[in-house]
Order: structure tokens, then C-alpha cells, then sequence
């Protein structure tokens, strides 16, 4: 979707991630966890290789920084999971977004929403909704839905999924 | 609360009575004089007639009502329900269902031309004086057998326990001792019987049946031997007692004038003994059973209702293990005991909505013979159908994916795998072809079983169509096993002709699509001319299962207990010896075993003392090493979304009593990548 073709405030839930404002569309959000202990998944892809029990269900946790590359640091006391629904190849999926503080609901006015430039940005522009602009801050619209479908597999993953079926991992990780 | 919908509702109970219908009326086709089945196939229409009128289906009701008039005919005895008939008939229940669920497709022409047919074979079938033999053969009848041993039995050897168990292996049966002729102690002849019985016997057998029970006693017993009616309003136990003899209707009329309940002012007058009444009250009790089992009471609930319902059990497991925890350090006895009964309760809880998802295959078996009865007809070979296993039982959301893959496999069978009935009389073969479902419960997982006594696989023809679509390179040489499993390649077919049943190429490949999707597994066996057979593998998913809780490194996971056959220690020379190919000796039998620490990369030192969990996935075992076994544990199997697809190693996940997830190990898998890596070592020598 492209920006202009919104037309009315778009509300948002905004958070923290290595320092920078990310937002998700709060019509998504089903809740919000405090840290929960999260269980490991081996063999799953790095980014959501977590698992946590939200009101007896077993949802998959997300780490957006891997997918935007940035740095991974051990929790805080303002970790949170923001659970939200969405369809993710078109099945409705419950995902937790680790976030390392979460802020606000706020509003995003159209006029504050702006596409993703096509150059000069260090991350892949189709993990990107919109950016919004508040004041002289920047808040990043993640496209989840896209960032957690099957076929956006980072290129390193897809080498290690085509290793498992021929000679396995061992031999990968040689 | 959801608005009804009344259309909506109609449609469901019209949908179950078209079931109904066609289940009685491929039944007629076995058994054509049955009057039960000719009445339930009429009362199935008469509803379906009925309720369409009051909710403004009006199509449905006028042409039902030709159709139920015209079986009015065959439920009087004034027209044999031949085989025509029960096909026509069968032909207007499509054109209902057409009429119910696309009425903007469904042609009157159509319609019309179904009941001209249908009045032509109804006047062609009448049989004129000459009424229907009726209820020979019938379903179940309650019997009344009372019996009282002869004097002198017990000394002639007869022994009246025997004779009981006798009757109870005819059907279902209800016992009542009467026991109001023993005599006081000092009268009391021990070597005589002077317990009468009271059985009541619902049995398909007929009366002859019961009477063959007593054949050696019959000269000098007592013996009466009445049919009980059963219906859907259960006598009322005054009745019960009259129709029994064992109260004049006069003296009923007298007791009952002195209120109810009336069995017990009939004691007090001595009219009636106890051990009477009780038996006239386990009468009624049976009778009651019986006709429940009959109409079948159930309720339809929307299987969303009941995954939000298993939600919520799981959050009070957890809140109660949760409570469990901190009351643990409480020494007030109070709170304890409330706290054990909460546990128990929860469980039990647990237990009960599990088992309302769960299914009998049966309900899915059925709606294939109907299939089957097609199949023979537009293949023109005959075809029995074999069922088995009806009762195991499967999560519903299994049973109806699985619905569409056995259709397939069916089709198959009856199109590829039969033979001609030319072909079969020329191969030995009896002219009526087999298919065989099987279904039953190995292990954790329930193997269901379509077989044919049809002519086989054709082994070269499957490989050059294999290397003529380019799904084998040419001459490739390959086991059984793999190379039947190319007929489930998206595209593949080896049929000559495409018929409208089979032979497009497509099926198979959805087969394959949903076996793999419910994390099942297809296996293929085939003998040249003797037949084929198509075993589907489905894990018990969705349901509830008997887990051994292991802890390897940090994490903790849950292996199915089914699935597990011992544990052992590993000693720490078994550890050391075991560095290139890792085989355990357990009595004399090498287990290959797989270091769970190293497969899911925990990063952990060992634990001093590691334990073997010896799982077998039915054929061969393998060892899993892990670094604690817990316990067991009652877990829910949670499925993984599809972002975990890739961890090919869990069948799922389950959250445990402290709150936190634990994922189910899928053992068959891992066996087979115990197997693989195993090759590969031996490959890298």
C-alpha cells in the first residue's frame, strides 16, 4: 500500500528497538507481556527461534533486530512481547514482537507518512511499510506480515534449508 | 451468543438426515426386507419434507413429497424394495441435496424426470397381496427372559452363572436376581438353586437363539420369554410390572390411587416383592438405554466452541499448577485439601474436553460406501467394501481433512486397482472385487489402511511413465518402497484413459499434500496380482498424550510416552567408546543412539550421569540421549505455526505446569535423521 492512499490517522503502537522508534498498527495488537520465559526452538530460523505461552497457547516469538540487523543485547526489565494477530501467507498467525521498551498509542497523521526511499537506507525496503515522521523523530511501519512470510527468507537461511535436504547441516558447517 | 439462523439450522439437520437416508436406503439395498431400515429411511424423508415446508424451503418439500409417497408404498408392503428403486431413490436424495444446498442450480427438469422414473419402477415393483415380510431379520429386540432352574438342576451339573454369561454374550443384558423364594435358614435345601433370574436382552438374535440357551433345562423350568416393546417413551414402571405379570392391573390402580411412586405401596401390601420390583425398575432402565441408543442423542456444537473451551482448561491447568506452587510451602491442611481437589477436578476437566474432539472414524467410513456403491456401478464391476476399526478414535479436525485423501484412495482402488469382472474370472479370482479401510491405533500415531485384492502395481509401467514425465532419470534403478511412492508425484498417472473418476493426475498428489500437512507419512505395498495397499500414518495430533519429560541442556521436552520403551544410564565407557558410529548394547541388541545435546546445539556440558530415552517408531529403535528424565507429564499437544515449519524435529509443542513451553520431540522423525546422518558418516567412512 502506498502511503498516499491512506487517508485517515493511522494508530499505532511505538516502541523501541536498539534506539530506534518502530510502530505497529494497533488494530493488530492484542496485548501486551511483560518478560515471559521464552523457549528455544533448535533448527528454526534464528529470528524466531522463540516460543511463549500466551493464555495457553503456544505463540512464536519474532526478533525484529535480526532482520534488521542490529545487535542483539541480553533483556532488561523493559522487555516486552507485543502480541499481535496478522495473516502471514494468508493464514492468521498470533506473533509476539520482542521489543526492547515499549512507549505509546499514538496517532500517525497521513500527511506523516512518507513510503520508503529507495536509496539510502541499510535495510530491505520491502520489510518496510511506511516511515512516519513525528517532530524531528523517525518511526519505522514494519511490514511483519512480509518480514515473517516463508518466501523472504534471508539468502544465508535459504543456503542452510537447500544444505539440509542435499548433504545436511554438518557438512554446512564446515 | 450467535444469532440462530434458521435457515442455517435446517440445513445442518437436513444435511444429517440425508446421511440418515442414505445410509438406510444402501443398507435396504443388503437387506431389502428390513422394516426398520424402510422406516427410518421414511421418517428421514417425512422430515426432511416437513421442516423444509416451515423454514420456506417449498421446492424441497413438494418434490420430498413425491418421493416419501412413493416410499409410503414400500413401507406399506405394497411395493418390494428392489434394487431400482433403492438406486432412484438414492437419485433423488442428490436431487434434495442439490435442491437444499445450490437450489439456483438445481433443475426441475431434473427433478421431474427422477420422479417419473421413480413412478414407473414404484408401479412396475408393486407386489399384490403378497406383503413384505416384516421385522424377520430386524434390528435389535429387547427380550423379558425370566427363568427358574428345575429341582434337582444343580445336582444334574447345570449351573445357572453359565447360562447367564450365555445370554450376555447375545447382546446387551440387564440381570436381576429374584430372590423371593429362599426359604428361611432351617427350610434351606443347599444343594437346590432357588434364585430365579430376570434378564433383559437387547439382541439382533432371534427368539429360537434364547431358547437354545436353555436347551438342556427346557422340559421342566420355568421359563417365559416376552418381547418388550421398546420406543421413545419409556413405559412407566407400573406398566412395566403388569405387562410383567407381576401385578393385576387392578391392584396397580389401587396402588396408585395412593400416589406415586408407585412400586413401593405394592411392596407394602405384599403384593409385590422387592427383588420384583427392582428387576421391573432395571427393566425400565434398559428399555430407556436401548431407545437412547437408537435415536442417538446428540448435540451439534460449532468446533470453534470447543477449541476456545480446550483454551480455557488449558489456562486453569496452569493457573492451578501455579497455585499448586505457592501453596506448596502452606502447612494449613484446608487449603491443601482444596488444593488437590482443584487438581483433580482440572484434570478430569482436561480429560473430558479432550475427549469431546475426539471422533470414531466410523462416521467418516460411512459416507464411503455410498462412494463404493457408485463406483461399482459406473465402473460395472462389482465391489464389497470392507470395514474395520470402526471405533478408533481421532481428532475431528483430523477425520474431515482426511476425508478427501481417502476418497482418492478409494477411486484409485476401484478404477486402477480391480480388475474387469472378465479379468477377475480369468485370474481366479471371486467376481466380487474388495476394498478393504482399516483402522487402528499403533503406538502414538493411528494407521489407517486402504487395501484392494485387484491386480497390484504395475512396476515397469509406473517407471517408464516416471521417466517419460522426467520424473526418474532413465534406468534408474530403485526399491519398491521409493518407487511406488511416485505415484503420489504432483502430475503423475499411468492410466491409459482419463476417465471421469480417475486417471488426470491429480488426487494422488492431494493425498500426498494433506497426509504430509496433518505431519503424516504414506506407505505403499503391492503384490503383482494379488493387490495393493495404502497405509497412511497420522500422528495423534491435537490430542492428548502420555509424555515423558526430559530435560536436555537448558531446555525441556517432551518425548511420547507410546513411543518410549525404556531408559537406560549411559555409562561414561559407552560415552567415550562411542565417538564414530554410536551404538548402545542393550541385551545383546545393538541401538543406534542420537545425542539430542549435539543435534539442537545447546552449547552445554554434559550432565555427569545421561540417560538413553529407547524410543521405536514401530519398526526400529533408537536411542535418545538426554541429560535428565523428569517425569511424566499429561501434555496437550499444541501444533507449532508455520513459521516453525522448518523444525522438522518437533511434532509439536505443550506448556507445561509452571507456565513455560516444552516442544514435543517427533520421534519417527528423528529416527529417520538418526538414519540419514548414520549413512552419511558411513559415506565419509
Amino acid at each position: 500500500m502506498k502511503a498516499a492512499m491512506i487517508d485517515r490517522p493511522l494508530e499505532v503502537l511505538t516502541m523501541d528497538l536498539q534506539g530506534q522508534t518502530f510502530a505497529l498498527e494497533a488494530a493488530q495488537v492484542r496485548e501486551i507481556l511483560d518478560l515471559v520465559p521464552v523457549t528455544e526452538v533448535p533448527g528454526s530460523q534464528p529470528f524466531v527461534n522463540g516460543l511463549i505461552n500466551v493464555r495457553g497457547k503456544v505463540v512464536p516469538v519474532a526478533d525484529l533486530r535480526l532482520k534488521f540487523g542490529m545487535e542483539q543485547t541480553e533483556d532488561t526489565i523493559d522487555t516486552r512481547f507485543v502480541v499481535i494477530e496478522i495473516e502471514i501467507d494468508r493464514v492468521p498467525t498470533i506473533v509476539g514482537i520482542r521489543a526492547d521498551k515499549v512507549h505509546e498509542v499514538t496517532e500517525l497523521a497521513p500527511s506523516a507518512l512518507a513510503d520508503v526511499p529507495r536509496v539510502g537506507m541499510r535495510w530491505r525496503p520491502d520489510y518496510i511499510r511506511f516511515i512516519g515522521k513525528r517532530g524531528n523523530d523517525f518511526i519505522v511501519i514494519p511490514d511483519i506480515a512480509r518480514i515473517l512470510s516463508s518466501g523472504s527468507a534471508e539468502p544465508a537461511n535459504e543456503n542452510l534449508t537447500l544444505d539440509r535436504t542435499t548433504a545436511g547441516p554438518a557438512v554446512a558447517s564446515r | 451468543m450467535t444469532p440462530i439462523d434458521a435457515t442455517e439450522t435446517y440445513r445442518q439437520e437436513a444435511q444429517e438426515l440425508l446421511e440418515q437416508l442414505e445410509h438406510a436406503l444402501l443398507e435396504i439395498g443388503h437387506r431389502p426386507g428390513d422394516a426398520d431400515l424402510i422406516d427410518s429411511a421414511f421418517r428421514a424423508l417425512h422430515t426432511i419434507k416437513g421442516s423444509g415446508a416451515m423454514f420456506g424451503f417449498d421446492r424441497v418439500a413438494a418434490f420430498t413429497h413425491h418421493v416419501e409417497t412413493a416410499f409410503d408404498m414400500v413401507r406399506k408392503g405394497k411395493v418390494a424394495a428392489t434394487a431400482e428403486l433403492v438406486a432412484l431413490t438414492l437419485a433423488a436424495k442428490d436431487q434434495m441435496r442439490r435442491l437444499i444446498e445450490a437450489p439456483d442450480a438445481a433443475s426441475d427438469a431434473d427433478g421431474r424426470a427422477i420422479l417419473d422414473r421413480l413412478q414407473a419402477a414404484v408401479d412396475s415393483a408393486t407386489v399384490g397381496a403378497a406383503p413384505v415380510e416384516s421385522g424377520a431379520a430386524a434390528g435389535p429386540v429387547t427380550w423379558r427372559v425370566r427363568f427358574r432352574l428345575p429341582s434337582g438342576a444343580m445336582a444334574t451339573g447345570s449351573n445357572p452363572l453359565l447360562l447367564i454369561e450365555e445370554l450376555r454374550e447375545l447382546g446387551e443384558a440387564t440381570v436381576t436376581a429374584l430372590t423371593e423364594q429362599v426359604p428361611a435358614l432351617e427350610d434351606l435345601d443347599p444343594t437346590e438353586c432357588h434364585v430365579g433370574w430376570d434378564v433383559i436382552l437387547t439382541t439382533l438374535e432371534p427368539r429360537e437363539r434364547i431358547e437354545q440357551v436353555f436347551l438342556f433345562l427346557l422340559d421342566d423350568m420355568e421359563l417365559a420369554i416376552d418381547r418388550v416393546e421398546t420406543c421413545d417413551d419409556p413405559p412407566r414402571p407400573g406398566e412395566v410390572l403388569v405387562a410383567r405379570g407381576d401385578v393385576k392391573s387392578a391392584e396397580l390402580d389401587d396402588a396408585l390411587s395412593r400416589q406415586a411412586p408407585v412400586g413401593k405401596p405394592l411392596v407394602e401390601t405384599g403384593t409385590l416383592s422387592e427383588d420384583k420390583l427392582a428387576g421391573a425398575l432395571a427393566e425400565q432402565q434398559h428399555v430407556r438405554a436401548a431407545s437412547a441408543a437408537k435415536s442417538g442423542s446428540s448435540i451439534r456444537v460449532p468446533a470453534e466452541r470447543l477449541d476456545e473451551m480446550m483454551d480455557r482448561v488449558g489456562e486453569l491447568v496452569i493457573a492451578q499448577s501455579r497455585l499448586k506452587q505457592i501453596t506448596a510451602s502452606s502447612d494449613d491442611p484446608q487449603i491443601q485439601s482444596v488444593v488437590e481437589e482443584i487438581e483433580r477436578l482440572a484434570r478430569e476437566l482436561q480429560d473430558t474436553t479432550m475427549g469431546v474432539r475426539m471422533v470414531p472414524i466410523g462416521s467418516l467410513f460411512g459416507r464411503f460406501r455410498r462412494l463404493v456403491h457408485d463406483l461399482s456401478r459406473d465402473l460395472g464391476k462389482e465391489i464389497e467394501l470392507v470395514t474395520t476399526g470402526e471405533d478408533t478414535e481421532l481428532d475431528k479436525t483430523v477425520i474431515e481433512r482426511l476425508a478427501d485423501p481417502l476418497v482418492h484412495l478409494i477411486r484409485n482402488s476401484g478404477d486402477h486397482g480391480l480388475e474387469t469382472p472378465d479379468g477377475r474370472a480369468a485370474a481366479g479370482k471371486p467376481a466380487s472385487g474388495r476394498i478393504s479401510l482399516t483402522a487402528r491405533h499403533a503406538g502414538a500415531e493411528v494407521l489407517i489402511t486402504i487395501g484392494d485384492d485387484g491386480r497390484g502395481l504395475d512396476r515397469a509401467r509406473i517407471q517408464a511413465r516416471a521417466e517419460e514425465n522426467g520424473l526418474l532419470a532413465p534406468g534408474a534403478k530403485l526399491g519398491d518402497e521409493e518407487l511406488f511412492k511416485i505415484i503420489f508425484e504432483p502430475g503423475f498417472s499411468t492410466a491409459r484413459e482419463v476417465t471421469n473418476l480417475s486417471g488426470r493426475g491429480v488426487g494422488m498428489d492431494v493425498v500426498k499434500r494433506t497426509i504430509e500437512d496433518l505431519r503424516g507419512t504414506i506407505d505403499v505395498r503391492s503384490t503383482p496380482g494379488r493387490g495393493s495397499e495404502v497405509t497412511l500414518r497420522l500422528p495423534l495430533t491435537l490430542a492428548i498424550i502420555d509424555g515423558l519429560l526430559v530435560r536436555i541442556g537448558r531446555g525441556r521436552y517432551v518425548i511420547p510416552l507410546t513411543a518410549v520403551e525404556e531408559c537406560v544410564e549411559l555409562t561414561p565407557q559407552d560415552d567415550l567408546r562411542s565417538t564414530g558410529r554410536s551404538f548402545l548394547s542393550i541385551r545383546d541388541e545393538l541401538v543406534p543412539f542420537i545425542r539430542l545435546r549435539e543435534q539442537f546445539r545447546t552449547g552445554t556440558p554434559p550432565d555427569p550421569y545421561q540417560k538413553v530415552v529407547v524410543v521405536s517408531d514401530g519398526e526400529s529403535r533408537v536411542g535418545l540421549v538426554v541429560d535428565q528424565v523428569i517425569g511424566d507429564h499429561q501434555t496437550v499437544i499444541k501444533s507449532l505455526s508455520n513459521l516453525h515449519a522448518d523444525a522438522a524435529s518437533f511434532s509439536g509443542a505443550t506448556i507445561l505446569g509452571d507456565g513455560t513451553v516444552a516442544l514435543i520431540l517427533d520421534v519417527p522423525q528423528l529416527v529417520e535423521d538418526g538414519r540419514a546422518r548414520d549413512d552419511r558418516l558411513k559415506a565419509a567412512g
